[in-house]
């Protein structure tokens, strides 16, 4: 049994070997956003299409670790029908949630509930975090 | 058993192995020491008190800069502290900004880390110089045959590590100098990673500027040096403008010291300089002989423990100085660095601020394991057993 085990939950494992959502398509309508941390070389890149105030599509693409490549492909699928209100409040209460700061329960983080082990391993916050940073970016003037 | 070295380490752990001396390294209790004397005692400025307690600060504040002088085999006046390589190294592309015009060459590496190219990349950029690399080898070294190849008459600044930071390769740096200094270039040295393990003698490499910092050399964090030969020193302008430094103050012009006072405007890290000058009579007493031969049977045994293990890709199996860059296939630095944090392994993960390395390595990270004279064969031993059980564990999660 290793303090690892928290960090490295099933749901997540399954993501990294399998992302989801993943490639840009680019063209009218998608946004993206580009985050890099150059300390460990994890390389994301979301694009998002909103129309009428719904989330439309989210794609990633990019390279990393297994947290920032799961957490990219969780939020895409999380994000994806979603109206612009429920995903930045999703967003911003996970982002809470990984940074081991008070977040509202309440509202369902459906499998990206999987990373509240992050909590404990204060060096992968990043990690887990720059994928939703990069969608709320994407969102940002919607 | 801790060894005469492991004893004045009040941070090391029993069970802990702490491998990330290239970034930084621990410090001893007798600099520690230094630094809490001086502000238990002291705790005042230099070179402006009459009163005692300034006149014994500033003279152990010289002390120290004259130790350092000694340790290089540089003159007194040629050491400037400064806050750490970072700033030496940008201090040079300041000062010799107005020296260079569109056109000139700058010969740089791939090796080099942020703070040995970035500065040379922005004034390249501002004042259209042009930036020439030396092709590193099939091992990724630098070698004198290809500097040769990037060297030429255009050639006016030469600025490359003594030491990788990540590949652990001795530059062949006096050859180097010789030849640039043949076409009239200025070698500028990041001896960063050189300093802290082996005897850098200024005046037998003739560099003409070389940078490091205190921190990686059993000293205090926020202290550097800026070596600098004394005949270019004079000629040179301040960077930075304040107290202490000046000559003379005057409505329109203004004089400044002689170097190195020149260029210490302000209040320098005194403490931290007194710390560094005890750094030094420190490596002295160990001695690098026996620092090195202690390295070298680390880094030996950890090279040879890794290569037992299946899934260790190692890049620098050939390095000069105890580093070792090196990946388990198929699992991300980051997620294999926080197992070796559960287990008491203090490695690095990621691009160590050389990221034209990473490039040229076709890697998007790395981990890193240094060593320096505080460390022994067991964190080598346990460095090959964590990695042992890193892969297993990784492997059974599916990685």
């Amino acid at each position: 049994m290793s303090q690892l085990d928290n960090l490295y939950r099933e749901v997540i494992m399954e993501h990294y070997k399998h992302p989801r959502n993943k490639g840009l398509v680019g063209g009218p309508g998608y946004k993206s956003f580009h985050i890099k941390n150059p300390s460990c070389g994890d390389d994301i890149t979301i694009e998002t299409k909103v129309e009428d105030g719904i989330v439309k599509a989210c794609h990633q693409e990019g390279t990393g670790c297994s947290i920032s490549t799961a957490s990219a492909s969780v939020m895409t699928e999380i994000m994806t029908g979603k109206t612009l209100e429920e995903a930045k409040n999703i967003a911003n209460n996970y982002l809470k949630m990984v940074h081991n700061e008070e977040y509202d329960e309440t509202i369902d983080l459906e499998e990206a509930e999987a990373f509240s082990g992050v909590r404990q391993f204060p060096a992968r916050t990043k990690c887990a975090s720059i994928a939703w940073q990069a969608f709320l970016n994407t969102v940002s003037e919607e | 058993m801790a060894d005469k070295f492991q004893k004045e380490f009040p941070q090391l752990k029993p069970g802990h192995s702490y491998l990330d001396s290239a970034a930084m390294s621990l410090k001893p209790e007798c600099v520690i020491g230094k630094v809490d004397d001086y502000y238990c005692r002291l705790s005042v400025n230099v070179h402006r008190g009459l009163y005692p307690e300034s006149i014994e600060a500033s003279a152990l504040y010289e002390e120290a800069r004259a130790k350092i002088a000694r340790f290089l085999n540089a003159s007194k006046d040629e050491i400037v502290y400064t806050r750490g390589t970072t700033n030496s190294l940008n201090m040079v592309t300041r000062f010799l900004t107005g020296s260079l015009k569109e056109g000139d060459e700058i010969i740089t590496s791939e090796l080099e880390h942020h703070s040995s190219f970035l500065p040379w990349q922005a004034l390249a950029k501002s004042k259209g110089l042009i930036l020439k690399f030396v092709p590193l080898d099939q091992d990724g070294r630098i070698t004198v045959d290809n500097f040769k190849k990037v060297l030429s008459a255009k050639t006016k600044i030469v600025a490359l590590t003594y030491v990788s930071n990540v590949m652990g390769y001795i530059t062949p740096i006096e050859e180097i100098i010789g030849l640039a200094h043949e076409k009239g270039a200025l070698v500028i040295v990041d001896a960063a990673q050189a300093v802290p393990h082996f005897k850098v003698d200024v005046k037998a490499i003739d560099a003409d500027f070389l940078a490091f910092s205190g921190h990686k050399m059993l000293g205090p964090t926020g202290i550097g040096i800026l070596y600098g030969k004394k005949a270019l020193l004079d000629k040179l302008e301040p960077v930075e403008y304040g107290g202490d430094m000046i000559d003379d103050v005057g409505k329109e012009v203004s004089s400044w010291k002689k170097p190195p006072y020149r260029f210490e405007a302000g209040t320098m890290p005194i403490a931290e300089a007194i710390g560094l000058g005890e750094a030094v009579t420190c490596l002295n007493r160990y001695g690098f002989d026996n620092i090195s031969k202690k390295e070298k049977l680390i880094h030996e045994t950890a090279l040879r423990e890794l290569a037992k293990i299946d899934g260790v890709k190692i890049y620098n199996p050939g390095a000069d100085t105890a580093i070792i860059a090196f990946n388990l296939e198929n699992i991300p630095s980051h997620d294999a660095v926080s197992f070796y944090a559960e287990k008491g392994v203090s490695v690095r993960a990621g691009q160590h601020c050389a990221e034209l390395l990473a490039d040229w390595l076709g890697i998007a990270s790395s981990l890193r394991a240094s060593f320096y004279l505080y460390n022994d064969v067991e964190d080598a031993l346990r460095l090959a057993e964590v990695t042992k059980q890193a892969i297993a564990y990784f492997r059974n999660l599916g990685f």
